[in-house]
């Protein structure tokens, strides 16, 4: 009686309650986050565990193929940013505004890629990008007087599949992430505007604009995350983790191919080590130049 | 732009004119995106070894359409019994992590939100925290772990490590931090223990909370790759995403099975999407707007 009494009391339920929280924080988070760190400062073969100190470090930046994979991952985490901000912000807009009809059906149709797995969709662009005269990109090649291209056996037309499969799958929620931001903006801000005789791009850019930052902070920081972590889609794209002459090869793809093809799980974890630092870089830099920590201390 | 959102001119000729042009934007936009899917839909009802000759290939015409992909993976052979194992897996595994899920994650954002404690701050800080790290940096040593734990080849390995999801744990906690603490209050006075108010006072308010939730987390369960695609070993215990993927080897001649199996995959997901909609874009967007 006395145990239960204990459990039930107020001072003692909270902790009851986030239990599992703190299990699998100390489980699934922060020790295999210390093990990541440990082993990228050790040779692990099968048969032992030995210290390296920085040789996994060292040999990582002579080795071509990773920087290969770091510029990859790099120019395509730029070009969705490019691509995956802007015009979702200009979609929602325009969603937003009274003269898009069935706004329903447009979003649900918008968010479908979403829906749908990266293991058919990449089987579906594989299909439309290949080099046969039949594939979907070189129909419209040729429409267009070209002849047919092996669209995934070189760099830019590899890059360029890996970037329209993002926009295919990622327009729709991110102009959904938009539209939300649209919706919490107060109406009569506009009104105010329109009585000061502000034109429709004076207000997107003076009104919208800046009240849809932290909604557009979000967006941009979830895509750095998901640009530089991507390996699936080129996974999927290339059907395995082998493209010709790496075209396709990202970070991820790097230290799955050396800790789980090849066994090799420090090298690995070293990999994932330096892509957590660039993220967390890239994320910190843009925060601090978007102000977002200054608004906190305010 | 902003402008038509205030101004009501809904009848006048200008108007008319920009509805066409900006509904007329987002009906081929809606057409280049469904194109993908439509030309995979129309592909599965072609012979499978057309999608190695002719692609993707549009062709509306009926009389070559066959069902003979779908009859195949509803026809009990081999290859039907190992599609619908799969499908059968991926059902259990999302029913249970949907389950499981919501269940951690509500009572770890009911602690976090409903007390005054010593460690809360930095407890929901730390649950900030597992979201500046990408999965795919932790994915190896898990890996290890998972071996040592005896789980692998297992569900539990792939159900039990994303249990704790901290983007849940979030929308939740933004949820019932709307909820009046008055609600508490009045229950203890009646009696009521700390568990039985979590469950059976505050739980029922939270309805919409664990619809948006489980939607999402059901969609992310089933079409669950990588940590499914690293602990599951054996065929017989392969979810329909990793089963599909096994089809694609190069020397594999199942694309019968692949082309029309990608199409039925997709279909419940799809289905809920459809119905539940409007909690999805609720849940999904709630990060985006208080930044």
């Amino acid at each position: 009686m006395k145990t239960r009494n204990f459990l039930y009391s107020q001072k003692v339920a909270p902790y009851v309650f986030v239990l599992p929280f703190i299990l699998s924080f100390a489980v699934f988070w922060i020790y295999p986050l210390i093990t990541a760190f440990t082993m990228s400062f050790q040779k692990i073969t099968p048969s032992a565990t030995d210290w390296a100190g920085l040789n996994n470090y060292i040999k990582l930046l002579k080795d071509k193929v990773f920087i290969q994979a770091v510029t990859n991952s790099a120019k395509y985490m730029f070009f969705t940013l490019v691509l995956l901000i802007p015009f979702p912000m200009i979609f929602a807009v325009l969603m937003d505004s009274n003269i898009v009809k069935a706004k329903g059906v447009w979003k649900a149709l918008l968010y479908m890629p979403a829906l749908t797995s990266v293991v058919i969709s990449g089987t579906l662009f594989r299909l439309m990008f290949s080099e046969y005269k039949t594939g979907q990109m070189n129909v419209i090649a040729q429409a267009l007087g070209f002849g047919t291209y092996k669209w995934l056996k070189n760099d830019w037309s590899g890059m360029l599949a890996l970037l329209i499969l993002a926009c295919w799958r990622w327009t729709g929620v991110n102009m959904l992430y938009f539209l939300s931001g649209l919706k919490a903006i107060d109406t009569s801000l506009y009104e105010a505007a329109d009585i000061d005789g502000a034109s429709p791009i004076q207000k997107f850019f003076y009104v919208t604009l800046p009240l849809l930052k932290p909604t557009t902070i979000y967006v941009l920081t979830i895509s750095v995350y998901a640009g530089l972590a991507m390996f699936l889609e080129s996974y999927m794209l290339w059907a395995g983790n082998s493209s010709p002459n790496n075209i396709g090869l990202t970070i991820v793809g790097y230290l799955y191919k050396r800790g789980i093809e090849k066994n090799d799980m420090g090298y690995a974890c070293a990999v994932g080590v330096i892509l957590l630092l660039v993220a967390l870089i890239i994320n910190f830099a843009q925060l601090i130049l978007n102000g977002t920590f200054k608004k906190e201390e305010d | 732009m902003g402008s038509a959102k205030t101004k009501n001119l809904s009848n006048s000729p200008k108007h008319i004119i920009l509805s066409v042009l900006g509904t007329g934007f987002f009906v081929i936009l809606c057409g280049i995106i469904a194109f993908p899917v439509v030309a995979g839909l129309l592909a599965s009802f072609r012979p499978g070894t057309e999608l190695i000759r002719r692609g993707l290939a549009i062709d509306f015409n009926v009389n070559t359409m066959t069902l003979s992909n779908y009859k195949y993976l509803f026809g009990g052979n081999a290859d039907s019994q190992k599609y619908f194992m799969w499908y059968r897996n991926s059902l259990l595994i999302t029913l249970v992590t949907v389950v499981l899920t919501l269940a951690v994650c509500y009572f770890v954002a009911y602690g976090l939100t409903m007390y005054e404690f010593k460690l809360k701050n930095f407890l929901f800080t730390l649950v900030i925290a597992t979201m500046m790290v990408p999965f795919e940096i932790l994915m190896l040593p898990m890996y290890k772990e998972i071996i040592a734990l005896h789980l692998i080849d297992t569900y539990v390995g792939v159900i039990i490590t994303g249990l704790c999801n901290a983007s849940t744990v979030f929308f939740f906690r933004q949820y019932l931090s709307g909820l009046p603490k008055e609600l508490l209050s009045a229950a203890r006075i009646d009696g009521a223990n700390e568990y039985y108010i979590s469950v059976k006072i505050i739980l029922p308010l939270a309805k919409p909370a664990f619809a948006s939730m489980g939607i999402l987390c059901a969609m992310g369960s089933w079409n669950a790759i990588l940590w499914p695609l690293l602990v599951l070993k054996g065929a017989e215990k392969f979810t329909l995403p990793i089963g599909l993927n096994t089809l694609l080897t190069p020397y594999g001649n199942n694309y019968d099975v692949l082309i029309a199996g990608s199409m039925f995959g997709i279909l419940p997901i799809f289905v809920i999407f459809l119905i539940f909609q409007k909690y999805i874009i609720d849940g999904m967007t709630v990060g985006a707007v208080k930044g």
